[in-house]
């Protein structure tokens, strides 16, 4: 649904953003545009993967069923998820990501420090959505 | 000060579920804000219409709807869209034009007829919109920022729920006291404390509902006021319509990460507090200066931020102002003594409207069992999805 926002596979996964060639400023989700530096005339945008471990800034969960466009199954009772927004040190900047599946806010704590790992957002009988999860480091796969 | 515009007239229709079109609302407090003002409509010389994105079509194009249902009389019409901040930004249309010499007297009108639920985007595939993407991706609604914020402050200021419940005992016993407000009924804490979560920690008595509203304001020149015979009419001092500072730090709807700090130093001033700022320069006023405040409580613990962004007390230090009562009726400087959003819930572009109707009313002593005593000072705060700011300053 969204290109190019993460790759690699089990350690080697990351989230993808981009760099400006002329300023360093990074952006994520990717800006392949223009650099939104305001002091930066602009230079050409690359893929520069993102840290992978970062500090739990803040967390929260969804005990309701979010609204369309978010895909789930209206038949099957509802499973609140954690959404949890990592502070990623070398970038100093602040990624949201779904916390992986069974983690509760009782399991969380702002200064935590969390990883990045491949997730499945949803799936029917053609396709899986991947998307990117945040795990607490120490926590096994 | 030569900046300044008088408000003639301002209105509402009662906030609610119920279950008509926008148009209706929009008419009945524009002819309320009117009436109020003794302007009869055809001496109207411009139109601002807030727009709602929901309703269909019309809803994009307010001014011209509610010139329509009000009667063609060939005003000047204009339409605004600023999220959240859309009835600021219709304010400040209105006063640029009257400021401009363009109008004399200006209709501003925000209404809407709200979903019930959560808020979510436009229909469609639309990858391009942040908005869509926070939904489709990581069904990240407005509560879970709001509980994103809360936790934060409970990590980082020592907040509590008690805290954050007291915001919603002040304004649902303000509420219960407005005529115009959804709710009116006093809440408890244990009440709050009873409601579901809805978003860690957030429970439903936290979080604004969505509803069905509309507010309407006469604007017009000094000079038109003195005129009209209104010696000593509440003036709109000041309008804060300003963009964030590149990098943004705080995570913010609809966003899912923040700009990075790692090339730019970051301003010390967050983005709600540069709102604030900009319109105490324009207005010549300090946050001692404020009487009192309706500032945008879509969460509990969102209210006790805008205390630090308004500048009430040093950051941090909101739930202790709170405790202490400066920010209740008979405090130092009372907020949201409209009820605030907990008594009236979401109509996107009513708000920033409603706001500064309930600042008119206060500051001109005709608030009734929610009057502020010798209030001379009002500031409106509010803050616009995709980076709109939103601060009204009205005195008398």
């Amino acid at each position: 649904m969204v290109a190019h926002w993460f790759a690699g596979e089990g350690a080697d996964f990351r989230l993808l953003g981009t760099r400006c060639s002329a300023c360093a400023a990074v952006f994520f989700p990717r800006e392949d545009a223009f650099c939104r530096n305001p002091g930066c005339a602009g230079g050409e945008l690359v893929e520069a993967p993102l840290s992978r471990r970062g500090r739990v800034w803040s967390y929260t969960d969804g005990r309701y069923r979010p609204p369309s466009p978010y895909v789930s199954d209206p038949e099957l009772p509802w499973e609140p998820y954690t959404l949890i927004a990592v502070e990623l040190a070398a970038e100093r900047m602040v990624v949201l990501g779904q916390g992986v599946p069974g983690l509760s806010v009782a399991d969380l704590e702002v200064g935590m420090e969390m990883e990045v790992v491949p997730g499945v957002l949803n799936e029917d009988d053609e396709t899986t959505w991947t998307t990117w999860h945040w795990r607490p480091v120490g926590v096994g796969a | 000060m030569s900046g300044e515009v008088a408000v003639l007239g301002a209105g509402m229709h009662p906030w609610g579920k119920w279950g008509r079109s926008f148009v209706e609302y929009g008419t009945v407090a524009a002819r309320a804000a009117l009436a109020d003002a003794g302007i009869d409509w055809r001496d109207v010389g411009s139109i601002v219409g807030a727009d709602t994105v929901r309703g269909g079509y019309p809803g994009y194009v307010a001014g011209a709807t509610f010139a329509k249902a009000l009667g063609w009389q060939g005003a000047r019409v204009a339409s605004v869209y600023a999220a959240c901040a859309s009835g600021a930004q219709a304010i400040n249309t209105a006063r640029a034009q009257i400021l401009s010499g363009l109008a004399d007297v200006v209709l501003v009108v925000g209404a809407d007829a709200a979903p019930k639920g959560f808020f979510k985007p436009a229909g469609g595939e639309r990858a391009d919109d942040p908005d869509w993407l926070r939904f489709r991706v990581l069904g990240a609604t407005n509560p879970a920022y709001f509980g994103l914020y809360a936790r934060r402050r409970m990590a980082v200021h020592g907040d509590t729920l008690e805290d954050f419940a007291l915001v919603k005992v002040k304004n649902a016993a303000l509420g219960a006291l407005n005529p115009n407000a959804r709710y009116r009924k006093e809440v408890t804490a244990d009440e709050v404390a009873a409601s579901a979560v809805v978003a860690d920690p957030l429970r439903l008595l936290d979080i604004c509902a969505t509803s069905d509203g509309a507010a309407a304001l006469v604007l017009s020149s000094m000079e038109f006021a003195r005129r009209h015979g209104t010696t000593d009419p509440v003036r709109v001092r000041a309008v804060s319509t300003v963009t964030p500072t590149y990098p943004r730090t705080v995570l913010d709807l609809p966003d899912i990460a923040t700009d990075s700090a790692a090339v730019v130093e970051p301003s010390e001033e967050t983005y709600r507090a540069s709102i604030a700022r900009a319109a105490y320069e324009e207005a010549g006023v300090g946050p001692e200066d404020i009487s009192l405040a309706e500032v945008y409580d879509l969460s509990t613990s969102l209210e006790l931020q805008w205390y630090e962004d308004l500048g009430l007390c040093g950051e941090g230090e909101g739930a202790k102002l709170l405790r202490e009562g400066a920010t209740s009726p008979g405090g130092r400087t009372p907020v949201n003594t409209s009820g605030g959003l907990a008594s009236f819930g979401e109509a996107v572009p009513a708000q920033a409207i409603a706001q500064v109707c309930e600042l008119t009313w206060q500051l001109r002593g005709s608030a009734g069992a929610r009057q502020v005593e010798g209030a001379r000072v009002g500031i409106s705060a509010n803050q616009g999805l995709f980076g709109h700011g939103s601060a009204v300053i009205a005195v008398r």
